[in-house]
């Protein structure tokens, strides 16, 4: 205490309570059961436009009614309010004070949870299968940023879609052509499974973990966002992957329609030479998300 | 609260089963009454009390089981959000309780071939409700009370009352199937 160093440190460093953490994370777990972004909500409402299907106007239809009514009437939009995912990105100027992070994340998804009236949908063990009651823990992604601030991303994820989700191990030489097969076949498999309209999330590249990771951050972007640090192609393969999924005829809550999917979203990362690894991430229109920075 | 589905007939839960086996996949139905609420544990619980010649806590002969969670009901609120899971989670255990008068079900997504032959041999039928739209649907629920199983918290089972619930038939009782 009291030496050169420790006042050093102080200096360098920026202090964050993980109190704060914990009671953002409260907070976001329940606006995001409650309201979808600015931009998912105008993809549902142009698509509810658009859509050429009887059918799956009349699902559509329902689906704005029950964005109405879970904003106005404080009702979870869907009764699998999900495993709570959070991505925390931390500066290494930080310092986290006042306890134990993953505890303090944690602690946030338990107060959300019980006091947002939410779901408690896991298990403490995957085979024994007992609910932990207060639905954690969170599936936690940490990464150290440069600067000195604590970015945090809460996107609860439903099982419905999540278990319809997929990693494709594809061969260098199955090209763009074999990642374009390699969708499509996982939006058919999942199809009236996952609560279609979906928003698909695509990682390529990394290795097996991160084109996973890759795929769940995809669902993170804006639908319809580009983004402009990607390679060329991947825009276009964005366009061509929407058209050729909203062509399947699968349609909102898989009863016939042209809006199978709102948006295509993906994210690209170097790979090895032997490898093309591809990962699904399929969401349902329940795509929920919020980022808050500290 | 005013349903959307257009060209919907209206019946009442439990089914007249005569009714039931008229209705051919792609109908639009609302639905009132009473249907039962079990979802993944329930089942695994029901099928395991069959296992050692149990009794089920339920009968089922005759009802609706509605493949669904809720979130927990505000105060002084009926339910939560309530809408359909995946029923192909629950095929495993379904050819069974359709063998012992199950009637009908009630959820999202693709069955088994061995609960679609299950289905024909026992005259049942399978719709699906919107999935995602478990606000909505909560506004059709008029009573929920857990009658079985309260220890399994949202996999409990269920009674609920319900008042034009809105559904669509994905496999009928003659084998047809909209998916
Ligand atoms: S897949 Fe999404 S919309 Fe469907 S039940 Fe699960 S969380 Fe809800």
């Amino acid at each position: 205490m009291g030496t050169g160093v420790s006042v050093d440190w102080k200096i360098l460093m920026r202090e964050i309570d993980v109190k704060i953490i914990t009671e953002n994370i409260k907070e976001m777990c329940i606006s995001v059961n409650h309201r979808l972004s600015d931009d998912m909500e105008e993809a549902m409402r142009g698509a509810a436009k658009k859509e050429s299907c009887g059918r799956g106007r009349e699902v559509l239809d329902i689906l704005c009614k029950n964005l109405e009514v879970a904003g106005q009437e404080q009702i979870p939009i869907c009764q699998d309010t999900g495993m709570a995912v959070v991505f925390l990105e931390t500066g290494q100027d930080v310092h986290l004070t006042g306890g134990d992070l993953t505890e303090a994340v944690n602690e946030g998804v338990r107060q959300g949870y019980e006091e947002g009236y939410l779901r408690k949908s896991v298990v403490s063990d995957p085979v024994i299968r007992d609910n932990t009651g207060d639905n954690t823990p969170a599936v936690i992604h940490t990464e150290i940023v440069p600067g000195d601030r604590v970015k945090i991303t809460l996107a609860p994820k439903g099982f419905g879609s999540e278990n319809m989700s997929r990693i494709h191990m594809l061969k260098p030489a199955d090209g763009i052509e074999g990642i374009k097969e390699a969708v499509l076949r996982t939006v058919k498999e999942a199809g009236p499974n996952a609560c279609p309209p979906f928003v698909v999330g695509v990682g390529i590249g990394g290795d097996f973990e991160k084109c996973a990771i890759l795929a769940k951050k995809a669902l993170l972007r804006k639908v319809g966002e580009k983004n402009a640090d990607r390679p060329e192609y991947v825009g276009a393969l964005e366009r061509e992957l929407l058209e050729e999924i909203n062509k399947t005829g699968i349609g909102p809550a898989g009863l016939g329609g042209d809006t199978t999917a709102l948006g295509v979203n993906i994210e690209v990362f170097p790979t090895h030479i032997a490898g093309l690894p591809v990962a699904v991430s399929i969401c349902c229109h329940v795509n929920r998300h919020e980022t808050r920075v500290l | 609260m005013q349903t959307v589905f257009i060209m919907k007939k209206r019946l009442e839960v439990p089914f007249d089963r005569e009714e039931l086996i008229k209705l051919k996949a792609g109908d639009t139905v609302v639905l009132s009454g009473t249907l039962l609420v079990a979802r993944d544990a329930a089942h695994k619980r029901f099928f395991e009390a069959l296992q050692k010649g149990e009794e089920l806590p339920v009968s089922l002969d005759g009802d609706t089981i509605y493949y669904m969670g809720p979130t927990p009901a505000r105060p002084g609120k009926v339910t939560g959000s309530a809408g359909p899971t995946t029923a192909g989670r629950m095929d495993k255990y379904t050819p069974r309780l359709l063998d012992m008068g199950l009637c009908a079900m009630i959820g999202k997504g693709r069955r088994s071939e061995e609960v679609c032959e299950a289905m024909v041999r026992n005259k049942a039928v399978y719709f699906a409700a919107v999935g995602g739209a478990g606000a909505y649907l909560s506004k059709c629920i008029t009573a929920s009370e857990v009658v079985a199983y309260e220890d399994l918290g949202p996999e409990a089972v269920r009674r609920l009352t319900v008042e034009d619930f809105p559904v669509i038939v994905v496999a009928d009782a003659a084998g047809g199937r909209l998916y």
